[in-house]
């Protein structure tokens, strides 16, 4: 594997102690804020010195504590790509890009500027100075300055938290086609669940400075190993769970039982459903043979322009709007389908769209 | 009206000779001194801090004295330099000593200020950029620190144009050697001829003036084009 990390730092109040391996794919690391995410990158580069750990890119042993090895931040060739860029403030764009150019000579110094200038569509921005370019031109700059010491791995963290919505997703096209040129390592670090799943082609879930999961990004949405790694690649329910046949379970804290389509390898702990996977049927339809399908009250609801939030109370009318079970989460075509309809509503649990977590 | 003597001007180019050459050894020193700092932390550097900064809160005179001891005749560092056939006391470079050394803890405090300021992050971006220790400091971080540096850089010059006590102490008033403006004042008020304190007083106040304004001036164009394309 190109590139090889594990390492434990411990702090009086968080600790970090993480093992993986990347190869040649863009990875997104995910985690809430504090989870270390920039602190591992930080490890990776040298500039945060691990208690104990082994880095390897490329059979170059970066870092090792046991022989005593710390290649310093300098000779590491990992390109860094800060959240807010650091791009010199003091330097124009051109003395940004050429800062890691400075051993070479002049020529090839001016040449390679222009083909990382172009690399990265910096172009016609060589003169200015940071404070004067866009969140998108500055991110720009600041990836054609980490490509000019052509690393052998890429390190962004959070490279697009700096940046208006709406310029997002043409930056995001951006750097996946950058990445897809590269072919090195690259590490993605985000708090943001479909940034990671847009830009990595692997996911790692960090979790209180641990690895929570790791592996193909459709599979750990899909099948989250855990509670914690539901919750954080964005489920939102949850219930307490209780095996009761082959391919049935209880949800103790939805009061009900539901069919499942896995089978069960280990006892469930709880279960789960992400809220956009709910459905609803007319009530006419829910027939005694269909099954997952169950009666429910409007607690409350909240809008954004295109969806709708509805927090639903299964089984009978709410007492507090406090108090619900499930939210579900649909467009408003749909809504406006069968918001009219009188209460109870009928919510539609599919088997499939169910994931059991163990323990 | 009695006759004015003819004017005596050394004192102005010994000041300004003086105090130039006091404000580059100290930015040198006080830099260093800053750059030391900032990587340090525990005892030893408070230690150190404190006696970085004694001529900040001793007396001018203190200090004079202090120095008198140190490159005296039977002082440690006076019998070094008499192995080469060389006295400081009394002599031009003792002005220097006493200038560079009074205003040293306000370089040293604002370059530290200002050095601490310069956001951690770009030292680090240029350290991942291959940039050894001494190019993150001279490209990156001194740039950066500079309205701090420079700050401080006016500040030891102002204090060592006004040095007087540890000056008279060290360098005592041998005219055309070693009297600076100050000293030429306080003799000619001794000496009562209150015209020519006067005229010296007038002086010092001109050239400080002329001083603050052309900085202020400087600074302030500086400031406002600061990082964007001119």
């Amino acid at each position: 594997m190109p590139l090889q990390i594990q390492a434990e730092k411990k702090r009086p109040n968080f600790s970090l102690d993480v093992s993986f391996t990347a190869d040649d794919e863009p990875l997104a690391i995910l985690g809430p804020s504090g989870a270390g995410k920039t602190m591992l990158l930080r490890c990776i580069a040298g500039l945060e010195r691990p208690d104990r750990g082994l880095i390897t890119l490329n059979d170059r042993v970066l870092l090792d504590t046991e022989r005593r090895i710390r290649i310093p931040a300098r000779d590491r060739r990992v390109g860094m790509l800060f959240q807010h860029y650091a791009l010199f403030p003091n330097c124009t764009v051109a003395e940004n890009i050429a800062f890691g150019l400075h051993h070479l000579p002049r020529e090839e110094r001016t040449r390679r500027l222009a083909a990382l200038v172009d690399r990265t569509h910096a172009g016609g921005l060589e003169h200015r100075y940071p404070r004067e370019l866009s969140g998108g031109e500055q991110q720009r700059v600041a990836l054609a300055r980490a490509f000019s010491i052509e690393p052998e791995a890429l390190l962004l963290d959070e490279p697009l938290s700096a940046l208006d919505t709406h310029l997002r997703s043409q930056i995001e096209a951006q750097l996946l086609e950058t990445f897809a040129a590269y072919r090195r390592p690259v590490l993605i670090v985000t708090h943001n669940i479909e940034e990671a799943y847009r830009l990595g082609r692997e996911l790692l879930v960090l979790s209180a400075g641990r690895v929570a999961a790791f592996g193909a990004k459709d599979e750990i949405f899909r099948r989250p190993p855990s509670l914690e790694v539901a919750r954080l690649t964005g489920c939102k329910n949850f219930s307490r769970a209780r095996r009761t046949s082959e391919n049935t379970v209880e949800a103790l804290d939805w009061g009900c039982r539901l069919r499942v389509t896995h089978s069960l390898p280990r006892p469930p702990a709880h279960l789960g459903i992400r809220a956009h996977h709910i459905d609803f049927v007319e009530s006419s339809n829910a027939g005694a043979s269909d099954e997952n399908i169950f009666p429910c009250w409007l607690v409350r609801s909240s809008e954004t322009p295109f969806r709708i939030t509805l927090y639903l109370n299964l089984h009978r009318p709410p007492v507090a709007s406090s108090e619900y079970h499930l939210q579900a989460e649909v467009f408003k075509e749909k809504w406006e389908r069968f918001r009219d309809r009188p209460l109870p509503w009928h919510m539609r649990l599919a088997p499939d769209s169910l994931f059991l977590l163990p323990e | 009206m009695a006759a004015i003597a003819p004017m005596d001007w050394s004192p102005v180019w010994i000041s300004l000779e003086t105090s130039v050459t006091a404000t580059l050894l100290t930015l040198a020193v006080g830099l260093a001194a800053a750059v030391w700092r900032e990587r340090r932390r525990g005892v030893v550097a408070a230690l150190v801090d404190g006696i970085f900064l004694l001529p900040l809160v001793l007396p001018p005179t203190v200090v004079g004295f202090l120095l008198l001891l140190l490159f005296g005749r039977n002082g440690p560092l006076g019998k070094l330099l008499l192995e080469f056939g060389a006295t400081v006391v009394f002599s031009w470079p003792a002005t220097v000593i006493a200038a560079a050394v009074v205003s040293f803890p306000l370089m040293y405090l604002t370059a530290r200020a200002a050095l601490e300021q310069v956001d951690s992050r770009f030292l680090e971006a240029a350290r991942t950029l291959g940039a050894s220790e001494w190019r993150v400091f001279r490209e990156v971080a001194l740039p950066l620190a500079w309205p701090g540096v420079l700050a401080g850089t006016i500040l030891s010059f102002a204090r060592a144009l006004g040095e007087f006590g540890a000056t008279l102490m060290l360098a005592g008033n041998i005219p055309g050697k070693t009297a600076t403006i100050p000293i030429a004042i306080y003799f000619a008020v001794e000496a009562d001829d209150l015209h020519r304190a006067f005229a010296w007083c007038f002086i010092d106040v001109v050239i400080s003036l002329a001083l603050l304004g052309g900085l202020y001036y400087w600074t302030h164009a500086q400031g406002r084009d600061r990082w964007v394309r001119r």
